[in-house]
């Protein structure tokens, strides 16, 4: 497996005239929250990429930021890649879904939402997944605090 | 004693035939008949027991303890363990393990609870003919051992099921299991019908 370096990525991006990258990184790219299907459509239908594998999505609690971590995966070319989004918003964070673009966001993006309380916006069932309903506050975010 | 072949007799032939008669009878039963059922005394003897409601009660109550299958995390292995001919529970009359709780009197809370887990285990519970136990197995089991704090994680059973036995542990091993079994039949020895 190859992980594809940020500069290389941000070089064709730039090329095809996709807007939307704020920093690039050596193996990974941060990009604006609002672009963000933008550039999953282009990563996953180009066929030089062809990313067809969401594997993982994660969220990294920051004291100014949400930031989600999404790793690609194309089994084609046997090439991987990282993209992060930074929420700066700590109140009500926010990020588009991308559910109907790979279909295994799903219960990982439930469980984000669960866990650390980041609103998926167009997730066709945007819920709770592991604790219950009626569960108070977000149990990985770092300022939880437990009743015990 | 032949029977004498005449028609007539008279007073002094019978007299002597019924004293023969009497002299053989008298001869023949110097002994006791004895009774036709005299065998079932022998065999009462041999197969009855006479003991206390409470002694027998508990002697089948805790010679035949039937597990529930309850187990949601890792100390189910060591009970595995204790349940496989190596440490052997079948000598306890406990090696079915019922899947329908109507069927078992023990609950081994092997491993830890989560309170999204918790309703079911109390319906388990619910379920179970009385009388029951629980043995409270591992730390997870007495109070929520290394996951106590957690968001998730009931801190002890005993919070959802009363608790009869607890046994330390992380996880405790097939001995202690069997210790804590052993401490649970003397526990059940001792109880009596008697409202206390």
């Amino acid at each position: 497996m190859v992980s594809l370096s940020g500069s290389d990525i941000a070089a064709i991006l730039g090329k095809n005239s996709v807007a939307g990258i704020i920093q690039v990184n050596r193996d990974n790219l941060v990009i604006d929250s609002q672009s963000l299907r933008g550039i999953a459509s282009f990563l996953k239908d180009t066929p030089e990429f062809d990313f067809d594998y969401l594997s993982h999505i994660t969220v990294i609690d920051y004291p100014v930021s949400f930031e989600l971590v999404y790793q690609l995966i194309s089994f084609r070319h046997c090439q991987s890649f990282i993209l992060k989004i930074r929420c700066r918003d700590k109140e009500t964070p926010s990020i588009p879904s991308v559910v109907d673009i790979w279909q295994g966001a799903d219960l990982q993006e439930r469980e984000i939402f669960d866990l650390a309380g980041v609103v998926f916006e167009g997730h066709p069932n945007m819920k709770r997944i592991l604790l219950w309903e009626g569960f108070e506050g977000y149990p990985l975010r770092k300022d939880f605090k437990n009743d015990d | 004693m032949e029977m004498m072949d005449k028609y007539i007799y008279s007073d002094i032939e019978l007299d002597i035939y019924e004293g023969k008669v009497i002299e053989s009878l008298k001869k023949q039963n110097q002994q006791a008949i004895s009774d036709p059922d005299e065998w079932l005394d022998e065999d009462i003897s041999r197969n009855v027991l006479l003991a206390t409601v409470d002694s027998v009660l508990n002697w089948a109550r805790c010679t035949a303890l039937w597990p529930v299958i309850c187990f949601p995390a890792c100390c189910a292995f060591e009970f595995m363990g204790a349940a496989s001919p190596r440490f052997d529970i079948s000598r306890f009359g406990m090696e079915i393990l019922r899947a329908s709780p109507r069927q078992a009197d023990l609950m081994i809370t092997a491993g830890t609870l989560t309170w999204k887990m918790a309703p079911q285990v109390q319906r388990l519970y619910k379920q179970m003919a009385e009388p029951k136990w629980v043995i409270a197995m591992g730390a997870c089991g007495i109070n929520g051992g290394v996951f106590k704090g957690s968001y998730a994680v009931v801190p002890g059973w005993n919070k959802i099921v009363p608790v009869d036995i607890y046994l330390p542990g992380c996880p405790p091993r097939p001995e202690g299991l069997l210790y804590a079994i052993e401490m649970l039949r003397k526990k059940i020895k001792k109880s009596s019908l008697k409202r206390q």
